[in-house]
């Protein structure tokens, strides 16, 4: 039991240890007690896991924090194999960027900082995904959100940085806000937060409704919503994906961690976790579908045109977590969480790969200012290659594996499926498109940037190379666990270890529709290759050609669906202009001043007199008390 | 024989507070014979713990009623309370060591009167006879009225020890004007025997009973700082010597609230209605006065004399409420606040050092610079103040608000929640001083062993009761079960 306790509890020390004494005495040696602390909750993690194979569940109730009367909330834990599969996909990941962060984050003057947060962070996910019950994972929810606004506002010193961090905050309150409704809901109708006492309960709802405004609305139907509100936040799903671009203002270490491979899987494990709800109430299901099946392919298209290295791979996370939403919408839950896990690997890979290149640049992130880098940094280039292969679905590699799942499964299952097929087809084209446009336009033909850069142009220190190669083994061989059954019966090992939590995907098909299915995204993901290397590959002025002769779908996408300025014009302007006039010219922008001194105006004036009876005579607090008496006595008797 | 054996119960049952008066009178000799001042101390702590030894010897042999013709009981009512009493006198001698050096206080009756003051308190939690109640009422103000004056070089803590001593003498006359209108009618100033006799003789009714009832609210509500009683308490507070500040705003709070329950429990248990009402308009008044003036404070001392009143502002709730799980939120309250508000005077303490006073709210800008450690501690402690989890303090709110909301007081419960809000204001302010600004200089702290225990002890239970609260709850809540 102590074993399990430990995973979480080891990087929350590490955290505790390092923000306490970083500042003075520890200073840059702080990896030397975040990674050991981290590389801990590995090993216990693979333990753990070993556990899990072996047929065991494990639910711990600690005790209970709080009870009082029919309010019971326990603190527990729980590992069953969706837990298993995420505690590896966490640790393994952080371990490997937490060794990374030490080349990375090197001579940063917040070295310590860095790690305390990174510790923190892991702690929160660890939280969240071994959680046993709705509070539990709300803590780890509110608490990895935090994370993750304070490490992308790490470089504080840049204003975007700090705009940034916020941006992602407030965009998540809304989510969190539906979150957090949907856990109070479910334990209004379930008089219980604990997985085990609401999942089986689940059944006996269904139908029941509630009254909102005179709208009679389904129990289930309306809890999944909220639920999913809190996914599409985290998650950065549309509409509310805007804040994960600019969350690639902070550390790269942390891009890759948070912002790819862990925290904004956070709602994709929600929903997976909660499979009991939503598998019955189809309007959520659709809703998850549908959700995620447009984000996929409008956030791909986005990733066509940018050039900010950092920014595609971003796009491309969006786009790839909408696959996830996708399976999960379509009942095939095992195929959501197998492609979570190999997106991880490959999607880490890719951006510490970025990092690296960022490194060597010295922050330089336009891929047109880039190029030839591959002579220069090898161990780079061919990992970020292997990373891209991965994602673009090319056979025998992770990605393939997991997203030619979902593509079957979404074919198979009925309903609106041949479409959301449809789509996520061609969102795959679009993927193997901008991850090879940006392989050429930044590691082959000549560098484009500075003598003065081209001057230090070198591969990055074996410390960041290291965790490189180890993630490259597993962006092609962390597939290997669920070879569909066409091409190997009987491998699909980690649909079977994760069918007792979150069952079997429904829907059939023939083994001809699978073989197309398989071979039409292949053959799709490969034109995508082809199609970056003829306008990117060799020398052509193709590119200018397109985007002129198609500048408005250019400068559409160019421009992200303009949902940046629409929110500013339509929410973040209004908002602001009217707490401006409500501070600035009702309250008067002295107040801001003033509550930051500590007096506030209004309390202030209503206080300052109060005060005046605090005299200081003794005669005269005498008198208050006497007339306090005589004031109760003159109401109670007369 | 069986008188002797009774009165030989009693002796029993008295022991802890007579070990704590002979320690303090031991100790007033050994001032004279020894130098080291943090010897006395030792020898004081040593006897606080044989005391509480000597009380857990009792309450595991079972022993437990009325003694001395029903003048003193040993229940678990104020077993509980005597356990924030002893928890009080500790965490104050180790707080106090260095400040007194500071101060140039180190006296030996500072720790005597410690002694006292705690005696008087264990007599009232114990007390089922007025007399009694207002003999160790007496003997725990006298003791405090000194420790305030303690620092005689000091003007403000001259004026502090003068003010309280006149108002809490004019406090006592009411006190005592209200067991004489009550003696005077029901014949009698035993608790128990008072509400027989209220009922035999008919009394429920009676216009003098009220204003024997208002008496005792006025004078108990002086000793909690209820508004508008509590006058006395923000220059007190800021006058005394801090350890004494902490101590005050703890120890004999909590003993006025363990009267406050008994009295009205078991004496006036039938004119619920009636006080209750009065109640809820102090608590009210209480709680808005206390956040609101603690806002206008720049000084930490006096900031945190205003958040004591509102305080027993929303500890008074569990009177009100007078159901078992009220008074059990009470006594976690009481037992939580406790530790946070000791807490938080021990960092003011940590400041404090030769000229420099360290109570003003600039003293701690860019704490967390250069003290982190100091500044997470004290961080704690302002959360745990204001009731945000996962620190005891959101666990006493929650505890004694959902009480108060069961037992039908729902409005006055929102009214806490909003002021809680308030309170926000003025407890994370000290935060926000110390985390988001820059330093201004070099601040010394002044530490020292007993001081560092006493913070850990204080940190380590503040965060331990956030997150494991249901074990000390059930502390609270079996000792309800005696009264």
């Amino acid at each position: 039991m102590l074993k399990y306790t430990l995973i979480p509890l080891l990087p929350l020390i590490s955290f505790v240890i390092n923000i306490l004494f970083g500042r003075n005495a520890i200073k840059d040696k702080a990896h030397w007690i975040a990674v050991p602390a981290v590389l801990g909750s590995f090993v216990l993690s693979l333990s753990a896991f070993t556990d899990v194979l072996s047929g065991n569940t494990i639910n711990i109730n600690f005790y209970n924090w709080i009870i009082s009367g029919d309010f019971n909330v326990p603190i527990g834990l729980l590992i069953d194999p969706l837990t298993a599969v995420m505690l590896i996909v966490v640790t393994s990941i952080s371990s490997l960027i937490f060794i990374y962060s030490i080349g990375y984050m090197h001579g940063d003057k917040g070295y310590y900082r860095f790690f305390a947060y990174l510790s923190l962070f892991v702690f929160s996910m660890l939280t969240l995904v071994m959680a046993n019950n709705f509070l539990v994972l709300y803590f780890g929810w509110e608490a990895v959100g935090l994370c993750s606004y304070f490490l992308i506002g790490f470089w504080f010193e840049k204003k975007s940085a700090v705009n940034a961090g916020k941006k992602a905050f407030i965009v998540n309150r809304f989510g969190d806000f539906g979150f957090g409704l949907g856990v109070i809901l479910i334990f209004l109708t379930f008089g219980s937060l604990e997985y085990a006492k609401v999942f089986p309960q689940a059944g006996s709802v269904v139908g029941q409704t509630i009254n909102i405004l005179g709208y009679d609305i389904n129990t289930i139907t309306l809890i999944c919503l909220l639920l999913f509100c809190g996914a599409v936040g985290k998650s950065a799903q549309m509409p509310l994906h805007v804040w994960l671009p600019d969350a690639m203002e902070g550390p790269t270490p942390v891009s890759a961690l948070i912002h790819a491979a862990t925290m904004v899987t956070a709602g994709v494990f929600m929903v997976a976790r909660c499979n009991p709800l939503f598998t019955l109430s189809s309007t959520a299901m659709t809703t998850v579908a549908l959700v995620g099946g447009t984000t996929a392919i409008f956030a791909a298209s986005i990733g066509l045109v940018q050039n900010d290295i950092k920014r595609i791979i971003a796009y491309s996370t969006v786009s790839q977590l909408g696959y996830m939403f996708l399976a999960l919408g379509m009942g095939a839950y095992t195929a959501g969480i197998f492609h979570l896990y190999t997106h991880a690997y490959f999607k880490a890979l890719l951006f510490l790969g970025s990092g690296s290149v960022i490194h060597t640049l010295h922050d330089e992130m336009n891929i047109q200012k880039m190029g030839g880098l591959k002579k220069y940094m090898p161990i780079t280039y061919w990992t970020f290659l292997i990373a891209s292969l991965s994602i673009s679905g090319i056979p025998g590699l992770s990605g393939f594996f997991s997203k030619d799942e979902i593509l079957w499964r979404v074919y198979a299952g009925g309903g609106m499926g041949k479409f959301l097929w449809a789509l996520a087809t061609i969102a795959a084209f679009m993927t193997a498109f901008y991850s090879f446009r940006l392989i050429y336009l930044a590691f082959h033909g000549k560098f484009r940037g500075t003598h003065e850069q081209e001057h230090h142009l070198h591969e990055s220190p074996s410390i960041m190379t290291v965790p490189l190669m180890l993630l490259a083994v597993g962006a092609v061989a962390a597939g290997w666990v669920g070879i569909p059954h066409i091409l190997a019966p009987h491998s699909d090992r980690i649909g079977e270890f994760l069918a007792p939590v979150l069952g079997h995907p429904k829907g059939e098909g023939t083994h001809a529709e699978e073989w197309f299915v398989m071979g039409l995204s292949t053959v799709i993901g490969l034109a995508g290759i082809l199609t970056a290397y003829a306008m990117y590959g060799k020398k052509t002025d193709l590119p200018q050609k397109i985007g002129s002769a198609f500048q408005p779908i250019y400068k559409l996408l160019y421009n992200k669906y303009y949902v940046d300025e629409l929110y500013d014009k339509t929410i973040v302007r209004p908002v602001l202009n009217a707490s401006q006039k409500v501070f600035l010219g009702f309250l008067d922008g002295k107040i801001i001043e003033g509550t930051v001194n500590g007096i506030p105006a209004l309390i202030g004036a209503f206080g300052e007199r109060l005060r005046k009876i605090q005299t200081g005579m003794i005669s005269h607090y005498g008198l208050v008390m006497a007339a306090g008496a005589l004031i109760i006595i003159w109401i109670v008797i007369f | 024989m069986v008188l002797d054996n009774t009165i030989l119960l009693g002796i029993r049952l008295i022991s802890p507070e007579l070990i704590l008066i002979c320690t303090g009178l031991f100790l007033l000799l050994l001032d004279i014979l020894i130098k080291r001042k943090e010897t006395v101390a030792f020898a004081g702590l040593i006897g606080i713990f044989l005391s509480i030894w000597v009380n857990l010897k009792l309450s595991s042999l079972g022993l437990s009623g009325n003694v001395f013709s029903g003048m003193f009981v040993f229940d678990r009512y104020g077993s509980f309370f005597k356990l924030i009493f002893y928890i009080t006198a500790i965490l104050t001698i180790l707080i106090s060591l260095r400040y007194l050096t500071i101060q140039k206080g180190g006296i030996g009756e500072y720790y005597a009167l410690i002694l006292f003051a705690t005696a008087g308190m264990m007599f009232m939690a114990s007390a089922s006879d007025l007399i009694v109640l207002y003999l160790g009422l007496e003997l725990m103000a006298l003791s405090t009225y000194i420790l305030t004056g303690i620092l005689r070089g000091q003007i403000r803590s001259n004026e502090a020890a003068i003010k309280y001593f006149l108002l809490g003498a004019f406090s006592s006359a009411i006190l005592l004007y209200g067991i004489s209108l009550t003696y005077g009618l029901t014949g009698t100033t035993n608790i128990n025997e008072i509400a027989s006799s209220l009922q035999a003789l008919n009394l429920l009714k009676s216009p003098m009973l009220f204003l024997g009832l208002i008496f005792f609210i006025v004078a108990f509500g002086f000793k909690i700082a209820l508004v508008p009683f509590h006058m006395w308490a923000p220059d007190v507070y800021e006058g005394a010597p801090t350890s004494i500040t902490a101590f005050m705003s703890v120890g004999p709070k909590a003993a006025g609230f363990a009267v406050f329950g008994r009295v009205f429990f078991e004496a006036f248990g039938s004119l619920h209605l009636e006080w209750s009402g009065i109640l809820i308009t102090l608590s009210i008044l209480t709680m808005a006065i206390g956040s609101i003036l603690a806002i206008q404070q720049t000084n930490l001392k006096r900031m945190l004399a205003y958040s004591s009143i509102s305080h027993a502002g929303y500890a008074i709730l569990g009177i009100i409420s007078a159901t078992p799980e009220g008074v059990s939120g009470m006594m976690n309250y009481l037992l939580i606040y406790t530790f946070m508000n000791i807490g938080a005077f021990a960092v003011l303490i940590m400041l404090n050092s030769e000229g420099v006073r360290g109570e003003e709210l600039s003293d701690y800008e860019g704490l967390a610079k250069t003290h982190p450690l100091a500044s997470f501690i004290m961080l704690i402690f302002m959360f745990s103040l204001t009731g945000i989890p996962p620190t005891a303090g959101f666990m006493a709110k929650f505890y004694l608000f959902m009480a108060a909301i069961k037992a039908g007081y729902m409005p006055i419960v929102i009214v806490a929640v909003i002021f809680s809000v308030v309170s926000a204001f003025f407890y994370l302010r000290v935060v926000m001083y110390m985390y988001m600004k820059e330093p201004k200089g070099e601040v010394a702290l002044s530490t020292s062993g007993s001081l560092n225990l006493a913070l850990i002890i204080t940190a380590a239970v503040t965060l331990l009761i956030g997150i494991f609260p249901s074990v000390f709850l059930e502390i609270a809540k079996a000792s309800v079960g005696g009264l």
